[in-house]
């Protein structure tokens, strides 16, 4: 009765995303001005290498990094100026960063989430952020799912 | 020779020879592409002729393609026109051209990247970090906004060398080095010109560049100029663009670049950082008004005159200006305020416009937050 499931595709895209806030709390939270020196020039080695480690093994699509301060604006009607509003600073979610990755299962794009997760923050311990891993839609539908 | 480096003459001969300059630069650029190709396995002794003959077939074959019937029949069944060489220098009405007064900024920049600098779209996408198709996109609407520009009378030399000043400014990225490339372009400009604020602005580029390899750390860290290592300036660099620098100033005609280059000049001057003529820096910062200017001024006033005083001239500004937090914490930091200091380079990481800039400015919060009071390189 064993089935064997058969892969519709051979790869999948997957977002990483960093929050400023929103997010729960991480392990080791101090905020980053509060490290040593050194401490900030071993994260961000460290985000390097990561980023550069998925370029060689085919992985890494993007990374972008985002202010933290944006506005909201709509669209008011005919002939008006858009309407503009924000920031405000009690918003729950705020998007800090993502990275892009494209990987062959669920199981890959867990691990290395987790990885990125364990960029070291202060005292050189890793930081255990909260990352959001979220699926892409593919955009082509699987020939044979017709 | 790089091939680029004849681009703007190719174009310059198709549209002599009465292609409009869209459908020239097209077709040099498919011409390009082809001598990349084929020029490894034998370069041809005339490149220039080549280049020339090549383009104008693919000129040719688009026309055929193309459904206006009238336009073959002129352009196809002649010979090509002799026309008799104009008393403008065709690469200079390029420049001109491609940094025309009605394109935006970016326009500009993209349109001179490819019929000037003879860059291929991809390369230049690449460089700006946008998709292909979007800077395929942004070059043709370039040059339909030029298709009725004229050829023949000359230009605007200032919009040119902002467009030059601001590829210099993107630095490198891509498989492209901008800045050099912006070096190459105004060096091309100078040679046909001669107007002192394109050699004030070659200079200023060659006194930048030369202090590129001491700029940043080996994880890409940003280091101030106060701590580069100095001997890692390019001497060779630096006495070219003092001396470009000189030769303007003597006519007497400054502009904004003059006092800019004048002003790197005296940095690239000093075998160290205490030994830098910052009275001469803040006199030269007195010529120019732009709020950048404003606020590099208040830097070199703290210098000159102490930290109170550069807090002086700062309070006189728009603390809403980018990098204000910045300067602002540097100056609490000499002034002895610390803790106001790190709170500020805290601020100026949040408001930071790039991301070397972020990392630097957090590790000054960092380093002050720590008590480790000696700026550290």
């Amino acid at each position: 009765m064993g089935r064997t499931r058969i892969e519709e595709t051979t790869m999948a895209k997957y977002l990483l995303l960093k929050h400023y806030r929103g997010a729960p709390a991480p392990v080791n939270d101090v905020p980053m001005d509060k490290w040593a020196p050194e401490e900030v020039t071993a994260h961000i080695a460290y985000m390097n290498d990561f980023a550069a480690r998925l370029e060689g093994t085919g992985e890494y699509v993007d990374s972008q990094a985002l202010a933290p301060e944006g506005t909201f604006v709509r669209y008011d009607g005919p002939g008006r100026p858009p309407v503009t509003d924000g920031p405000f600073p009690e918003t729950k979610d705020l998007i800090a960063g993502w990275m892009i990755i494209d990987v062959e299962s669920y199981e890959r794009a867990l691990a290395l989430a987790g990885e990125l997760s364990a960029a070291p923050g202060a005292g050189g311990r890793p930081i255990h952020e909260w990352l959001e891993l979220r699926p892409f839609y593919g955009v082509t539908s699987p020939a044979t799912a017709e | 020779m790089n091939v680029r480096e004849l681009t703007p003459a190719v174009i310059a001969v198709l549209v002599r020879r009465g292609a409009d300059f869209a459908a020239a630069e097209d077709a040099v650029q498919d011409a390009l592409l082809e001598a990349v190709r084929t020029w490894p396995d034998g370069p041809p002794r005339d490149p220039k002729g080549w280049l020339v003959a090549v383009a104008w077939r693919r000129f040719l074959d688009a026309v055929r393609a193309d459904t206006s019937r009238r336009r073959r029949e002129d352009l196809v069944e002649a010979e090509p026109p002799r026309v008799p060489g104009s008393a403008v220098d065709d690469t200079l009405q390029l420049y001109f051209l491609c940094a025309h007064p009605s394109l935006s900024p970016a326009s500009a920049v993209a349109l001179t990247l490819r019929a000037v600098g003879g860059l291929t779209t991809r390369q230049i996408a690449r460089a700006y970090l946008v998709p292909e198709a979007t800077m395929a996109q942004r070059i043709s609407r370039a040059k339909r906004t030029v298709a009725d520009a004229r050829f023949d009378r000359p230009g605007d030399l200032g919009t040119v060398l902002r467009v030059l000043y601001l590829v210099f400014n993107e630095g490198y990225s891509g498989d492209v080095d901008l800045s050099a490339e912006a070096i190459r372009l105004t060096r091309e400009l100078a040679a046909r010109t001669d107007d002192e604020e394109v050699a004030g602005l070659l200079a200023l580029m060659l006194l930048h560049h030369a202090r590129r390899a001491a700029r940043t750390g080996p994880g890409g860290e940003l280091i101030p100029l106060a701590e580069q290592d100095r001997g890692r300036w390019d001497t060779r660099m630096i006495a070219e663009g003092v001396g470009l620098l000189q030769a303007a100033l003597a006519r007497d005609r400054q502009g904004e670049f003059q006092v800019q280059a004048a002003i790197a000049a005296l940095h690239a001057d000093a075998p160290t950082v205490e030994e830098t003529d910052w009275v001469q820096i803040v006199e030269w910062y007195d010529e120019l008004d732009s709020p950048v200017a404003r606020l590099n001024r208040a830097v070199a006033v703290g210098e000159a005159d102490g930290p109170r005083a550069g807090l002086a001239a700062l309070a006189e500004l728009d603390p809403s200006l980018p990098r204000y937090p910045a300067v602002a914490a540097y100056l609490h930091e000499r002034d002895g305020d610390l803790a106001r200091a790190a709170r500020l380079y805290a601020e100026a990481a949040r408001t930071a416009l790039t991301i070397p800039e972020r990392n630097h400015l957090l590790r000054q919060a960092a380093r002050l937050n720590a008590g480790d009071h000696p700026a550290s390189g």
